[in-house]
């Protein structure tokens, strides 16, 4: 549902339909609303039967990259003697996203579900929910539903009194985005400052604490109980253009838009239909301007691409952008674009782990010569010199940080070139104090 | 507004200098901090691991993390004080110094800023009488930063005072919402 | 078919075969080609963080970093194609972004990774026009001075402090470009092999402050050396400027020393720049040393040991050309000899297998006792009445005076006059360590050559010379001229020498036939 406003008609409300419902935060109540049915089923059935559903029914990650989930999980090999691990990445912290914690707010049984089946499915007995320190509700939320969990013999050494052994910890993160990338949160989970690592090795073979790990998204995993309810064939069927983006999602909608708020529509949902009927439209006596689709870190879209996009991660692409982490930040004809590139750049200078020299250095470049752009201090010469960075900036690293940092500034000056000539050829801001908001 | 350095300052300043808690010190971890460090420690397969959640009862208990209670944190997880300071400088959510009484934290990341972030901290930084980003006001009570994303850009501009986390802020609440913390 | 346990590839054109699990970086090596890097360390884990080795392999999407990408069968990889050169002309215009390229004050210039690599590689020039962050320079402890601006925070001094030396007391600190290495209060870089990290630095952040501005590394003489400080050996570059030794730094053997050094061991070299020499053969006219030549000196010496026994009381710091030399003079008189040495702490190097800072700190401990000299506190006990006692290079102590009384004469055959000695009839001068050429054995039985690197001051002759003549004139022809000689010629007597040469020797050593097989001492390629 578009909480915080009703559900849309044209939404399909699986992950979202008790948002804003206080009595599903309970086992009891999450009983009655159909929980803890398929963590029974998936208990009595083999892992490798959960993985195949789940490949089947062609369920992708929702942290930003899209892999295939079941695929995911059928790297990890139950029985090779070591001690496996499940963590759950609640990390959230891409600008512009903000569905994980509506999931972990209204549904928290939704991700302990979710979280058991997938821990049985690799074969861990511990799963550790890693949720942002700046979550102070959504932690709050979920350590009250785990306790009640363990409680009522849901999860812990005897898990819905099967003997299968299930840990579930909730993580409490500390302020790091780059904490969200997942094998920086496997060094954060082990206490160490949260630097990605080079891969290989893959989490799957040594995740954290050197053992094979699996890494899902909170909505990922919410996803998984409705597979196994109600069949991988009703959720591939949830598929309106391209057959390799199945199933609902939740996209967060921000910035100048009438009805902000977190909408779940089927893959392949027509783009301008969302942001004009769903959300509502610009405010009033507004246009929109631009869209960034997928968090901040993907590319800028014009108007024009953004309501030919079809909403799955083909869509995206075919238009320009990516899917990523669902969160659409939406800019209208009051907003200078040179302003929200350079605050983006600030974003990622920052958060960079500060590792590689690329984007330890590149970031907090970019933001100064685009800061410097923004006063009216610029040159022409400054937008080939910050082309040619991102591109240095890209594809060069241990994580794509650097490269998130570089997509926006690339795209933005691509397709919004005039508002930065504008800024350097009249030495200051075009859109004055209305710039402002 | 101040412009700062490229990433932000953080409160209070320096942080290059170690900073001791006045007097002697007194460990954190006695009582039931020591019983709920102890409890963490069963999750995890390492003692290390423990690391950040027992920052976070240092925090609770003492309102910000001293090199005093780094160099306790540090004894207690078998490592070594400089390793527990390089984790906690990665960190933005652990005060190394002192901080107002009320640490509050405004989104200033595009998606807010977008929607009036900006005139969202003059406002707290008038009402506050903080004058400047990360200064703690004269009557000790507040801290105002900018933070980025705090993963509620829908319910622009997000605030946060201490724990609470605060949706929607106008300039014209920014009166009322303080109000409630005196 | 490649062999299952090893891989070629082409790098630069030239096709190398390694064993899997290589990294491209090291195989580049195997193939004579230098891939540009800084975090990367062959003693330390990889960190992959500086991006510098960055190189295009073919039908890769995106380059890689050479010292993380395994070796694999098949792989063709370019250093020099566009896009590798452009990936590292940015990541130097990043490095340099913020770096005070204060080049004529640092002590790192001439020898500096990020100079090299820029002079080579490097953009004519910057395109930054935004002020440079600034961080005042801090005091680590130690040897050690770090200056925050030069640093490009490899973390390779990090890494040996947590991973090598398991005592991490340096940490990254901050994050984003604010990032830098920091320390904790208090806690300074006092473990005993922590000015490591200033070898280890690729460019001048981490400075010695016993060096600081002593030499600028273009007016640096180098010449391999050995340790002489401990039993352990380590392999050392000495670097003298005007003939004065200002530093002593490791020479890497992966047989015995890896890539470090002791703190200790490494500011034990000043002693070998000393002033208060003996210069010149002196003997005894009265009750006065008078300066004689070298042929005068040694007959005298030859006629007061003529029919007598000699007690030889030899530096365990000697070579092993000396030490056997004098055992011959012993030898042959009927007469013995001992050493005392001076004992210390061990320091292991915790990451490295059997690299320690050995209690005995003098480097031929071992050799001392296969040539037959006794070992004790008490080295003069030996020695009978009316032996001529020969004092070579020993250091005395207050005990030795009653025994010193005994000897029927004393010749010294030192660097400087040994304390306590008061009535030698004659005095030869002998080198140090770094005025000669010759060899060491390891506790773990390594012979390792060392090479002259100042000149000898005045008159003075490596000991095995003095001695061979001294021998020559007793009737016993030990005539060498070069150190290499007077080695072969112990090589054929000792059988644990046998068939080594200094050729053989080269510069990391070979072991003594029959040695205890320990790391250190290692068996030689
Ligand atoms: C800089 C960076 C930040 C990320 N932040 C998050 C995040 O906050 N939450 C998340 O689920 N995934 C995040 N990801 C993606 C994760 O690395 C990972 O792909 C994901 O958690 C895998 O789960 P999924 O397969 O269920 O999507 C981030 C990636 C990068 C590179
Ligand atoms: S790209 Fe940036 S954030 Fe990612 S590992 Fe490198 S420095 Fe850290
Ligand atoms: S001080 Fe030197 S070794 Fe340490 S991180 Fe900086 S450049 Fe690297
Ligand atoms: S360990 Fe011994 S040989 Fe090595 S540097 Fe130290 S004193 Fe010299
Ligand atoms: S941008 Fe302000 S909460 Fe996300
Ligand atoms: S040497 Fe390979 S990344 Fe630094």
């Amino acid at each position: 549902m578009g909480f915080p406003h009703a559900s849309h008609a044209k939404e399909t409300p699986v992950l979202s339909q008790y948002f804003g419902d206080p009595a599903a935060r309970t086992v009891a109540g999450w009983k009655q609303r159909g929980g803890y049915v398929a963590l029974e089923k998936a208990l009595g059935l083999t892992p490798a039967e959960i993985v195949n559903v789940v490949k089947d029914s062609g369920l992708r990650g929702r942290g930003g990259a899209g892999f295939p989930t079941g695929l995911k999980w059928s790297f990890m090999k139950p029985g090779d003697g070591k001690p496996h691990y499940l963590c759950v990445n609640a990390d959230e912290s891409e600008p512009g996203t903000f569905k994980d914690r509506e999931i972990m707010r209204w549904t928290p049984h939704a991700l302990i579900e979710g979280s058991a089946i997938a821990s049985y499915a690799i074969g861990a007995e511990t799963c550790y929910i890693y949720i942002r320190g700046e979550f102070t509700e959504p932690l709050a939320v979920m350590n009250a539903a785990v306790k009640e969990a363990y409680a009522a013999g849901i999860v812990g050494p005897n898990a819905m009194g099967t003997g299968k052994r299930i840990d579930v910890h909730v993580h409490k993160g500390a302020g790091a985005y780059i904490c969200g990338e997942e094998t920086a949160l496997m060094n954060s989970l082990e206490g160490k400052r949260g630097n990605p690592r080079i891969k290989p090795p893959f989490p799957a073979v040594a995740g954290v604490f050197g053992m094979p790990t699996t890494i899902n998204n909170v909505e990922t995993l919410v996803a998984v109980p409705h597979v196994l309810n109600r069949g991988a064939a009703w959720y591939k069927g949830m598929s309106h253009s391209n057959p390799k983006s199945t199933g609902t999602k939740l996209f967060s909608v921000c910035g100048n838009v009438a009805k902000p708020g977190n909408y779940e529509i089927e893959m392949g949902f027509p783009f301008k239909d969302f942001l004009y009927d769903l959300c509502g439209g610009p405010t009033p006596g507004r246009r929109f301007k631009a869209v960034v689709p997928g968090g901040s870190s993907v590319p800028i879209q014009t108007m024009e691409e953004a309501e030919a996009t079809l909403m799955d991660y083909e869509g995206f692409v075919a238009q320009g952008s990516m899917l990523g982490s669902g969160g659409v930040i939406v800019f209208d004809d009051a907003q200078c674009i040179v302003k929200h590139i350079a605050r983006f750049a600030r974003f990622y200078a920052h958060e960079s782990c500060a590792q590689c020299t690329q984007c330890r250095e590149g970031t907090a470049w970019c933001t100064r010569i685009l800061e410097r752009i923004e006063r009216g201090h610029g040159t022409m010469e400054d937008l080939d010199t910050l082309l040619d960075l991102s591109e240095q900036m890209t594809a060069k690293t241990i994580c794509v940080l650097s490269d998130s940092c570089a997509a926006p500034i690339v795209s933005g000056i691509h397709k919004f070139r005039s508002e930065f000539e504008a800024h350097i050829t009249g030495k200051r801001c075009p859109m004055g104090a209305t710039a402002a908001a | 507004m101040k412009v700062h350095e490229v990433g932000g300052g953080r409160p209070g300043g320096d942080t290059s200098h170690a900073e001791h808690e006045s007097g002697t010190y007194k460990p954190v971890f006695v009582g039931s901090a020591k019983q709920e460090l102890d409890e963490l420690l069963t999750r995890y397969p390492s003692k290390m691991a423990a690391l950040l959640p027992a920052l976070w009862i240092v925090q609770h208990e003492r309102g910000w993390v001293s090199d005093d209670a780094m160099a306790e944190v540090a004894q207690l997880l078998e490592l070594t004080p400089a390793y527990v300071k390089g984790v906690v400088t990665f960190y933005t959510m652990y005060h190394q110094h002192p901080v107002g009484k009320y640490f509050i934290q405004v989104c200033t990341t595009s998606p807010c800023g977008a929607c009036g972030a900006e005139r969202v901290v003059d406002a707290l930084l008038k009402h506050t009488r903080c004058g400047e980003l990360g200064a703690t006001s004269a009557d000790g009570r507040y801290t105002v930063i900018e933070v980025e994303c705090l993963g509620a850009c829908g319910f622009a501009t997000p605030v946060m005072v201490n724990e609470e986390f605060i949706e929607s802020v106008t300039p014209e609440r920014v009166p009322q919402i303080l109000s409630q913390y005196l | 078919m490649a062999d299952a346990q090893q891989v070629s590839l082409t790098i630069e054109g030239r096709t190398v075969s390694v064993p899997a699990g290589t990294s491209i970086l090291e195989a580049a090596k195997v193939a004579g080609v230098l891939i540009p890097h800084y975090c990367y360390h062959p003693g330390l884990p990889v960190a992959g963080v500086c991006r510098m080795c960055l190189v295009e392999v073919e039908k890769a999407p995106k380059l890689a970093p050479a010292c993380a990408t395994a070796a694999a069968e098949g792989q063709v990889v370019h250093l020099y194609s566009d896009p590798a050169l452009d990936a590292r002309k940015a990541v130097l215009e990043f490095l340099l972004l913020n770096h005070p390229l204060d080049c004529p004050i640092c002590d790192q210039a001439g020898e500096c990774e990020l100079q090299d690599y820029v002079y080579r590689e490097g953009r004519a020039q910057g395109r930054s026009h935004e002020p440079k962050r600034f961080n005042p320079a801090e005091d680590f402890g130690g040897d050690v001075l770090y200056v925050t601006n030069r640093c490009i925070l490899c973390t390779r001094c990090v890494r040996f402090m947590q991973d090598v030396a398991n005592d991490p007391v340096l940490n990254v600190s901050e994050r984003g470009d604010r990032a830098v290495i920091g320390k904790f209060e208090g806690k300074d870089l006092t473990h005993p092999w922590a000015a490591n990290v200033i070898d280890l630095c690729p460019v001048g952040a981490l400075v010695s402050k016993d060096f600081l501005n002593k030499s600028r590394a273009w007016e640096l003489d180098r010449t391999p050396s050995v340790c002489p400080n401990c039993t352990q050996g380590c392999n050392t570059i000495l670097e003298t400027r005007d003939n004065v030794v200002v530093r002593m730094r490791p020479r890497t053997n992966t047989d015995v020393n890896h890539y470090y050094l002791c703190d200790e061991g490494r500011m034990d070299y000043r002693w070998m720049n000393r002033t208060d020499r003996i210069e010149a053969p002196l003997v005894r006219h009265g009750d006065r040393l008078v300066v004689s030549g070298w042929d005068d000196a040694l007959r005298a010496a030859a006629l007061h040991l003529n029919g007598k026994r000699a007690f030889v009381l030899a530096s365990p710091m000697l070579s092993n050309e000396s030490l056997w030399m004098l055992s011959r003079l012993a030898k042959r008189s009927g007469g013995g000899g001992g050493f005392r040495v001076r004992l210390g702490t061990e320091a292991p190097l915790a990451g490295v297998p059997d690299l320690v800072r050995r209690a005995e700190r003098a480097a031929n401990v071992r050799a001392a006792e296969l040539f037959g000299f006794a070992r004790s506190d008490t080295p003069l006990a030996g020695m009978k009445d009316g032996d001529v006692l020969i004092v070579a290079d020993h250091e005395m102590a207050a005990a030795d005076a009653s025994a010193i009384a005994k000897a029927s004469a004393v010749i010294v055959i030192g660097t400087t006059m040994p304390e306590l000695v008061t009535n030698a009839i004659i005095a030869l001068p002998s080198t140090n360590v770094a005025e000669e050429d010759g060899t060491f054995t390891n506790l773990r039985g390594r012979v390792q050559q060392y090479r002259q690197a100042r000149s000898a001051p005045g008159m003075s002759r490596p000991v095995w010379w003095s001695v061979g003549d001294l021998l020559t004139f007793l009737g016993e022809r030990a005539g060498y001229y070069l150190a290499s000689e007077a080695f072969a010629a112990l090589a054929a007597q000792h059988p644990e020498f046998a068939g080594m040469t200094y050729d053989s020797l080269g510069l990391k050593g070979q072991a003594l036939a029959g040695a205890v097989a320990g790391v250190a001492g290692g068996a030689s390629a």
